[in-house]
């Protein structure tokens, strides 16, 4: 059982500010993964936790228990670094003994531990070697079993995959995954890559420059992104975000990117969402994911006619480089679906997939249609 | 034209460009030092191996006579030959162990930051730098019985460090002690800043008290640098001569080096003195031998 709570998190290097009041809860057996970009201060934050980090201003509190005065060791927390950082001269038992050897417990419960966490984590075999002679996955394993091995109360990882290549990382995001089901303990997990974060959490937690953005499940910041940021930053390829303006047109709402030449249609009931989401006439942004644009190859009623520009065959599908107006959509189809650029298409925008922010702000408007 | 050109390559290829091919370069670098160490180095350690066979005695124009092994066996049966042996070994433990202990301790001091770390470190690298008698002179007068500034410090009154036949070995060690911790130290802050900052942090996450991280971890990643540390100054202090010789003329500080001397240029005993000479060789190259096996076998982990 172990709850983790930050209160009003503040921490400077000199004058930059790193964490800028951070409130998070995280509840006993979650796994939450915290995103952002590199400097976001996502792994400041975990170091704090872990007590690797002082910080400025604030509480931490594991178990409802203030500890950001005390040490690392005191904190009962387990923390996989992204270098590793196994004890080069030590074999692998004695990586994953060094823990409960440093505590000093009885030889027999040491040796018993270490064979059980080695077979969870399938590196039985690799007891004898040292770091030196294993592959990258094989050094992950070992420094989770050395996290996993004392049964800490909560387990923290920091980008634990980032160094491994493409494959690899695939791999060892199933294992992660696979052991905290198994082993179900509180978990912090802090990457800049939104698809691991996707793949893993149970709560994403978006920070950036310090401020955290968005906490919510994968589905939630997926389909419903706070603001222009976590939009951007959550989803591949990346949503769409065009200038638009709102239009009255008959009995249907109509949103005209500039320079187009006529509007997508969009439900009536558009103009009193925004109205309510609190949109100020101008300087609204229209967010779709690729997609949400939807394409036709012939003319359609409630389709716009444009032109494809760009086409990136991904093998699965298709991206495809869409000119309205002055500004491009992009647009995911079925593979080789348009054959070639230049070719004239007929594309919608679908209004259950539409977002709209406040280009100032960078705030969603809310609007769900 | 030609010139501007010139200057623009670098200096390998603007030789090259002068006609100087790498063969040449070689050969004019190569050639002089191969000839200096066979006829500064080699030559006279094989000559004097020769010697050490013989009755040669370098003060006398009589012809050397082969003698077999007659020198090595009147050395290795000569108990003041041994009792030579026995202060060097002395010597050895108490100035290279202070030396590891002092310099270790005072780089794990200085293996943080703070402000004038950079000038602390090149003060405390002094002592190294300085001439061999210079030290041993200057500290003789530190240790004066009447009116050295030792005794004055520590309240002895009148105690003679140099000329007590106890107590000699130990000033002169000191001494060594002083001069050279810099150097075990400078080693030792370089093993030290080596061992990468994560680890202590795992440590730490790991529960692990200081003095177990220190014991598991920092000492175990510095030993290879110890180690190093440790074959130099034992090679140093196996051979050293200048302070012993210079600041004390006690029996009890009659280390093999001092024996060497009086044997070669004071008695004349050519042959004999060039068969000591090489049995000392063999001790070092053995003692070295052993440590560096010894490190191969750290290294490895």
């Amino acid at each position: 059982m172990t709850h983790i709570e930050l209160r009003d998190v503040q921490k400077f290097f000199g004058e930059v500010q790193v964490i800028k009041d951070m409130n998070l809860v995280i509840e006993d057996n979650e796994f939450i993964v915290m995103l952002g970009p590199s400097g976001c201060g996502k792994t400041t934050t975990l170091r704090a936790v872990a007590g690797l980090e002082t910080i400025d201003e604030g509480d931490i509190l594991i178990d409802g228990k203030v500890v950001q005065h005390l040490k690392a060791a005191d904190r009962d927390i387990a923390f996989v670094f992204q270098s590793f950082s196994l004890y080069p001269h030590m074999t692998v038992y004695e990586n994953i003994a060094f823990p409960l050897r440093a505590t000093g417990q009885s030889r027999a419960e040491i040796d018993r531990a270490v064979r059980q966490v080695a077979d969870v984590l399938r590196i039985a075999p690799l007891l004898k070697r040292r770091p030196s002679a294993l592959s990258g996955g094989d050094m992950q394993r070992v420094a989770i079993g050395r996290a996993l091995v004392r049964s800490p109360k909560a387990l923290l990882m920091d980008e634990p995959i980032g160094a491994l290549d493409a494959k690899l990382r695939e791999e060892m995001r199933t294992e992660i995954k696979r052991l905290h089901m198994q082993q179900g303990s509180t978990t912090v997990y802090v990457t800049h890559d939104q698809v691991e974060a996707m793949a893993l959490a149970d709560r994403i937690v978006i920070m950036n420059e310090g401020v955290l953005q968005q906490v919510g499940s994968p589905d939630e910041v997926y389909l419903h992104p706070a603001n222009l940021f976590v939009a951007q930053f959550v989803g591949s390829p990346v949503m769409n975000i065009a200038e638009a303006q709102v239009a009255e047109a008959d009995s249907e709402a109509r949103v005209v990117m500039p320079g187009a030449a006529e509007g997508f249609v969009f439900p009536r009931n558009l103009l009193g969402r925004l109205e309510a989401g609190g949109a100020k006439g101008d300087g609204l942004a229209l967010g779709i994911r690729p997609e949400g644009v939807l394409v036709e190859r012939e003319r359609r009623e409630g389709y716009l006619p444009v032109e494809a520009h760009i086409i990136e065959p991904l093998g699965s599908h298709d991206i495809i480089d869409l000119q309205v107006g002055t500004q491009m959509l992009r647009a995911r189809t079925k593979a080789g679906f348009v054959p070639r650029p230049g070719e004239k298409v007929w594309v919608r925008i679908d209004p259950a997939q539409a977002h709209f922010f406040d280009v100032e702000s960078g705030r969603s408007l809310g609007v769900r249609l | 034209m030609t010139t501007i050109a010139l200057e623009r390559l670098d200096p390998s290829s603007r030789a090259a460009a002068r006609g100087w091919s790498d063969l040449t370069i070689r050969n004019v670098f190569i050639i002089p030092t191969i000839v200096f160490l066979i006829v500064f180095n080699i030559f006279p350690l094989l000559y004097s191996l020769g010697y050490s066979f013989t009755d040669f005695r370098a003060s006398v124009s009589a012809p050397a006579n082969f003698v077999g092994l007659d020198n090595y066996k009147r050395l290795l049966s000569d108990p003041n030959i041994w009792r030579n042996f026995t202060v060097t070994a002395k010597y050895v433990i108490v100035s290279v162990g202070g030396q590891m202990i002092v310099g270790f301790g005072i780089a794990l001091l200085l293996n943080r930051a703070f402000p004038f770390k950079g000038l602390f470190t090149t003060l405390l690298l002094l002592p190294m730098m300085m001439s061999m008698a210079v030290v041993g002179l200057f500290w003789k007068l530190l240790y004066d019985p009447s009116w050295g500034i030792i005794n004055y410090a520590l309240g002895l009154g009148r105690f003679d460090w140099l000329s007590n036949p106890d107590m000699a070995l130990y000033a002169v060690a000191i001494t060594d002690i002083w001069m050279w911790s810099p150097f075990v130290m400078l080693l030792s802050l370089a093993g030290l800043s080596a061992v990468p900052k994560h680890l202590y942090e795992a440590a730490a996450i790991d529960r692990a008290s200081s003095w177990y991280t220190f014991t598991r971890i920092t000492l175990p990643l510095v030993a290879p640098m110890l180690l190093i540390a440790l074959i130099f100054r034992t090679m140093e202090a196996f051979k050293s001569f200048d302070l012993p010789f210079i600041m004390s003329g006690q029996p009890t500080t009659e280390v093999i080096a001092i024996r060497l001397y009086k044997m070669a240029f004071q008695e004349w005993q050519t042959g004999l003195s060039c068969a000591l000479a090489y049995i000392m060789l063999i001790v070092v190259i053995a003692i070295t031998n052993i440590y560096i096996k010894y490190l191969n076998r750290v290294k490895e982990r």
